[in-house]
């Protein structure tokens, strides 16, 4: 018999999902410093080399808003997906797809200075990243495939496709057979943001995803109907809402989201096209959509966390030889952490014994 | 001719077996109702463990011991929060199954891209020698026997045993088998680790049998095959086996095609077996009735008890 037991609460308690980020965030670094220590590097000086040092430079703080940029993008399309519980699991192909059909076009007008080609790139790249995700949605509607699975399948294959792109048709005819693409044209490139750092203006096209994101979500319809079937699918039917049309609109809009992205990577920081394009953001964006609890604003800081991780990483790879796995695992513990705390958004402990539960085992409302 | 056929055949049952041992535990855990995806990770973390441990201790059985100890105290992180703290159950896949993958790394640091001498296939004398069937059914390494035995054993145990029954009863209806007095979180938990150590002894045969080799990256995706498979042989122990043959055939073929010299990109059969998982998986699941008829009805569904 155990002293204390969750009990549902009546309605998600708001004080929890505010504070359940933060506590997995003060979790996360606490099970760091531990991890530091048995890797035998001093807790703080790791500590301050992956979270502090980052942060005292201009160069830093750009790398951070760098790579702030894709989590950002990608995480609010996604975040829209699993409020519908669409498991879009695979932005990391859907990246990919953006990133070459974007760079294709960019090379096939490597000597135009026409303003047009970056808006053309953007089109097609997003275009090409929903094009990547709907075939998911397809077998998931048609088919009944299993769209975790799919997308996730797809990601594996889109990486093949780029390999085979960068080694083949794709390759730089002048580039000593290196598995890379020639250099985009200055027309191809977002503009540079802030000076002694790599952030460009590509940055807003995420702040304008939020902004989207936010309107769709707090204020159309359709995002309401998707968060309605998300919740509770006979309700979603009641709403005229069908199910289909939620995998679609979830599918999609997280696809062009990931695509836009591998736009701002080829046309940003790279400025080609090669085999390493992301370091995972297309993965470590699913984080960031749940640490920032699906929301819109929330998932701004939890974008900038993430990209704090990452920087962190490769910052103190250098400077204190902490293993480059450590941002791995740093993901992985932020979302173990996050899941753990979830439970008491939607629950609440007491002492058993007492009156009987009111709810038996079901579907909790809100998810994670 | 007959060496290609020999070759052929005695890489798929070698390159199946990490897929079924894997795939025999994520079934077990699907029948009590929970849908577990981080068997990437714990694969992961099984091939780094048992490379490691064996590396040092010199025994192939301290790798397969350790590497399941490892990978079951891994997914008790995943039954942890499933169970324990009814977190959605993708999401919580995805979190232990990419730390899983930055565990593995961290495990296998100092051995990256090292080698190991691979587990010895048996010798039956005579029987090893038969032309054909002997170099393919006799001489394999304990561990694929093993792994043809887990199946047999699995399917038993789930068809016909009270546990069995047990288990399937909690995946389908974990109120009705908590009312009639079976523990479901205990079930539930056993299960998870349960295939938390059937994952890490699938993925300590790769780097101890199939590679062999320890290197970061080395499960490639098996892990989410792994959790296809089992929808392909819908929840059905020998089906799943099958399937994991057909895969291990179609990551032969791969070596096969460049072997010989053909003008298909070696990137196109790299993502062969992703494609087949797509096609298969579109055709199984089209038709509901196969599904729903094998599927644990609360699968995915966190479950609180009521007292």
């Amino acid at each position: 018999m155990s002293a204390l037991r969750l009990v549902l609460r009546t309605q998600p308690s708001l004080r929890a999902q505010l504070l359940v980020p933060l506590v997995a965030v003060l979790l996360t670094l606490f099970a760091g410093s531990i991890m530091f220590t048995l890797l035998g590097k001093s807790p703080l000086a790791a500590f301050y080399a992956f979270f502090i040092e980052p942060l005292t430079t201009r160069y830093g703080i750009g790398e951070v808003l760098l790579k702030t940029g894709p989590l950002l993008l990608i995480a609010q399309g996604l975040a829209i997906g699993f409020r519908a519980r669409v498991w879009n699991i695979g932005a990391e192909g859907q990246l990919l797809l953006g990133a070459i059909a974007s760079g294709a076009l960019a090379l096939q007008f490597e000597m135009s200075d026409s303003k047009w080609v970056l808006p053309a790139m953007i089109v097609v790249g997003t275009l090409a990243g929903a094009f990547w995700a709907g075939i998911a949605a397809l077998l998931r509607t048609r088919y009944n495939a299993n769209e975790i699975l799919v997308t996730f399948m797809l990601s594996s294959i889109a990486l093949q496709l780029l390999y085979y792109l960068v080694t083949g048709p794709l390759r730089d005819p002048m580039g000593m057979s290196f598995p890379q693409s020639a250099m985009f044209g200055d027309a191809a490139l977002f503009s540079p943001l802030l000076d002694g750092t790599r952030v460009n203006t590509s940055l807003f096209l995420s702040f304008i995803a939020t902004a989207c994101a936010w309107v769709f979500v707090q204020r159309s319809l359709p995002g309401y109907k998707l968060l309605v079937s998300g919740l509770a699918p006979g309700a979603a039917r009641y709403a005229g809402f069908a199910e289909n049309r939620a995998v679609w609109m979830g599918l999609l809009i997280g696809g062009a989201a990931a695509g836009m992205a591998g736009v701002a990577e080829v046309a940003g920081p790279l400025g080609l096209l090669q085999r390493n394009i992301s370091p995972g953001y297309g993965f470590a964006a699913i984080i960031v959509a749940f640490l920032g609890g699906l929301h819109p604003i929330g998932i701004v800081f939890a974008a900038l966390f993430m990209a704090l991780i990452y920087v962190g990483g490769d910052m103190s790879l250098v400077s204190v030889g902490i293993p480059n796995a450590s941002t791995t695992i740093f993901q992985g513990m932020l979302l173990v952490f996050y899941l753990a705390c979830y439970v008491f958004v939607n629950y609440r402990l007491k002492r058993s014994g007492a009156e009987p539960a009111a709810s038996r085992s079901t579907e909790v409302a809100t998810d994670a | 001719m007959l060496d290609l056929l020999v070759f052929v055949l005695a890489g798929t049952l070698a390159a199946a077996t990490p897929l079924i041992f894997a795939a025999m535990g994520e079934l077990v855990v699907e029948k009590s109702g929970v849908l577990n995806l981080s068997i990437e990770g714990m694969m992961a973390t099984g091939a780094a463990t048992g490379f490691v441990m064996a590396k040092v201790s010199g025994s192939a059985i301290v790798g397969f011991a350790s590497a399941a100890l490892a990978s079951a105290l891994l997914s008790l992180v995943f039954a942890l929060l499933t169970v324990g703290f009814l977190a959605n159950q993708v999401a919580a896949g995805l979190a232990v199954g990419i730390l899983g993958l930055g565990v593995s790394v961290l495990i296998g640091k100092n051995y990256e891209g090292t080698t190991i001498s691979p587990i010895e296939k048996i010798d039956l004398g005579a029987l090893s020698e038969l032309p054909l069937l002997g170099k393919v059914i006799f001489a394999q390494d304990p561990m694929v026997y093993v792994s043809i035995a887990s199946v047999i054993a699995i399917t038993y145990l789930l068809k016909r045993t009270k546990l069995g029954l047990i288990i399937r009863a909690v995946g389908e209806s974990p109120d009705a088998a908590n009312s009639i007095g079976y523990p479901v979180v205990l079930v539930r938990t056993c299960a998870i680790m349960f295939g938390g150590a059937m994952a890490g002894i699938g993925g300590a045969h790769l780097t101890l049998s199939y590679t062999p080799l320890w290197a970061e990256g080395l499960v490639a995706g098996r892990g989410w095959i792994v959790v296809a498979l089992v929808v392909f042989g819908t929840w059905q122990a020998p089906r799943i086996a099958i399937g994991a043959y057909l895969f291990g055939a179609v990551s032969l073929i791969e070596l096969f095609v460049q072997g010989q010299g053909f003008a298909i990109p070696s990137q196109l059969m790299s993502a062969m077996p992703y494609i087949i998982t797509i096609v298969v998986l579109a055709i199984i699941s089209r038709n509901p009735r196969v599904v729903r008829l094998n599927h644990p009805a609360s699968l995915g569904i966190p479950y609180l008890r009521n007292e």
